[in-house]
């Protein structure tokens, strides 16, 4: 196993890169940071209308959400590679396909932790900011999201870990990343699959698992801080 | 009304032999699961402690490698390290449902033992320490006292992870299982009609998905009135 990590190592690290695109876990990293940071605004979005007191906007985002949730990602991916070409005139990659995909997915995901964190506040929080007079708008923008938001910030790192074990479908549609690598390095070789998808499984493990740790690490920062300030 | 796609006898029988095997892809893994969920809880809580640690790796490598890669392992690296008579045995006898079978069943029972974990833990000690003074030993009291209550406590994120459970049968699809994916992707290459297959493929899905968000929603309702 030692021997093909040394031969194609950096393959599995990014990819052809620099003589071609870059691949393989850099990839990875790359297109789940890109696909949780592009679905956050959405996911707020989301997460709002789901707690609107119009109750039409509650329920076509929660029409949304439960359809988004109730589809394999798999589905959404060949979905986004049918549709995204015919809508933008072609010229696409299938990065920015799985993007389009993962974003569209997680958004929905995202947006329900969205919504249980503005559920979570106590209700005084909002009942005090209109005493106040502070408008809906007013109200969600400087007392109720500035809160949930801080908050939900342990789930929505957990959800980075999620994202990345969810780029790996990204190899169906022949994204360069790292599942895809591994495809291509075991092509190469042929007769040694099980050490290339156990040294394939061991990589996505140490960063899954070393994230997650440090997602704990943040998460009980945060819960100290919450405990300390008055409340 | 000729022009639909479903008007083809054909493509109507390949979409049903592909729900067919989805479901029971679905139904085996679910039921292999739930049982090892348990096993793997009951040893977490209670085993000696190089025991314990062997079901802590278990869980966390499952929880940390994506779905698809757990496949791939069991579809093209483990028949590697089998003997030739029972990689040819394999071969023969639907491989890859087997395999992919494998692969999703250890997967779910390691999210579920630990949601069954949380809800044991989450029961009042003096559950256990009632049903042993009773005089039932551990697997007794764990078996009729703890473990129902240990699932009714555990029931929304078992929910959850049913439904996980059901979209994850779909990845089996890209190591060759005839699932409902695969024949999706069968009928799209053969008429080009991608829109309208994808559409049928996302209602059944959908159906099913909410089936069991429903079926869970109503159980919860149930069980948690019936704690009271």
């Amino acid at each position: 196993m030692l021997d093909i990590l040394r031969d194609y190592g950096l393959i599995l690290l990014i990819g052809q890169y620099p003589q071609g695109p870059l691949g393989g876990l850099a990839m990875t990293l790359i297109l789940a940071a890109a696909a949780l940071l592009l679905s956050f605004p959405l996911a707020v979005l989301v997460g709002i209308a789901r707690t609107s007191p119009y109750r039409w906007v509650a329920w076509a985002a929660a029409a949304y959400a439960n359809s988004i949730r109730g589809l394999p990602l798999l589905l959404l991916v060949f979905w986004a590679y049918f549709a995204v070409p015919m809508l933008t005139g072609g010229g696409v990659s299938a990065t920015a396909m799985m993007l389009v995909a993962l974003v569209v997915y997680e958004s929905a995901y995202l947006g329900e932790i969205v919504r249980a964190g503005i559920a979570a506040l106590p209700r005084g929080q909002q009942e005090a900011a209109r005493t106040l007079g502070l408008g809906y708008g007013a109200t969600l923008r400087k007392v109720i999201l500035p809160q949930a938001l801080y908050n939900m910030i342990p789930s929505m790192l957990n959800q980075f870990v999620v994202v990345v074990k969810n780029t790996s479908l990204a190899y169906v549609i022949g994204v360069d990343e790292l599942t895809n690598a591994a495809y291509q390095v075991n092509g190469q070789l042929l007769t040694r699959p099980f050490e290339v998808y156990a040294l394939l499984a061991i990589t996505y493990f140490i960063v899954c698992f070393s994230l997650s740790r440090g997602v704990e690490q943040v998460e009980r920062r945060i819960t100290a801080a919450r405990r300390s300030r008055p409340a | 009304m000729k022009d639909l796609l479903l008007a083809n006898p054909d493509y109507v029988t390949l979409l049903l032999h592909g729900l067919g095997v989805t479901a029971r892809l679905f139904a085996i893994s679910w039921v292999l699961a739930m049982v090892l969920a348990s096993l793997l809880m009951a040893v977490r809580s209670a085993a000696r402690p190089w025991a314990q640690r062997w079901v802590w790796l278990f869980v966390e490598y499952h929880r940390n490698v994506p779905g698809l890669v757990q496949i791939f392992v069991w579809y093209f690296g483990v028949p590697q390290l089998l003997p030739k008579v029972m990689q040819q045995w394999v071969n023969r006898h639907d491989g890859e449902f087997v395999l992919s079978c494998i692969a999703l069943t250890l997967y779910a029972a390691a999210y579920m033992s630990e949601d069954l974990r949380s809800g044991l833990r989450s029961l009042p000690r003096g559950q256990a320490e009632a049903a042993r003074s009773l005089g039932m030993n551990y697997r007794q009291s764990l078996l009729y006292i703890l473990l129902p209550q240990a699932l009714r406590a555990s029931l929304p994120p078992l929910v959850n992870q049913t439904l996980a459970l059901f979209k994850a049968t779909s990845l089996a699809m890209t190591v060759g299982v005839a699932d409902l994916m695969h024949a999706t992707r069968q009928i799209e290459n053969e008429t080009y009609r991608t829109f309208e297959i994808f559409l049928v493929a996302s209602a059944c899905y959908l159906a099913i998905s909410w089936l069991i968000m429903g079926a869970g929603a109503y159980a919860s309702r149930r069980f948690s009135a019936a704690r009271h």
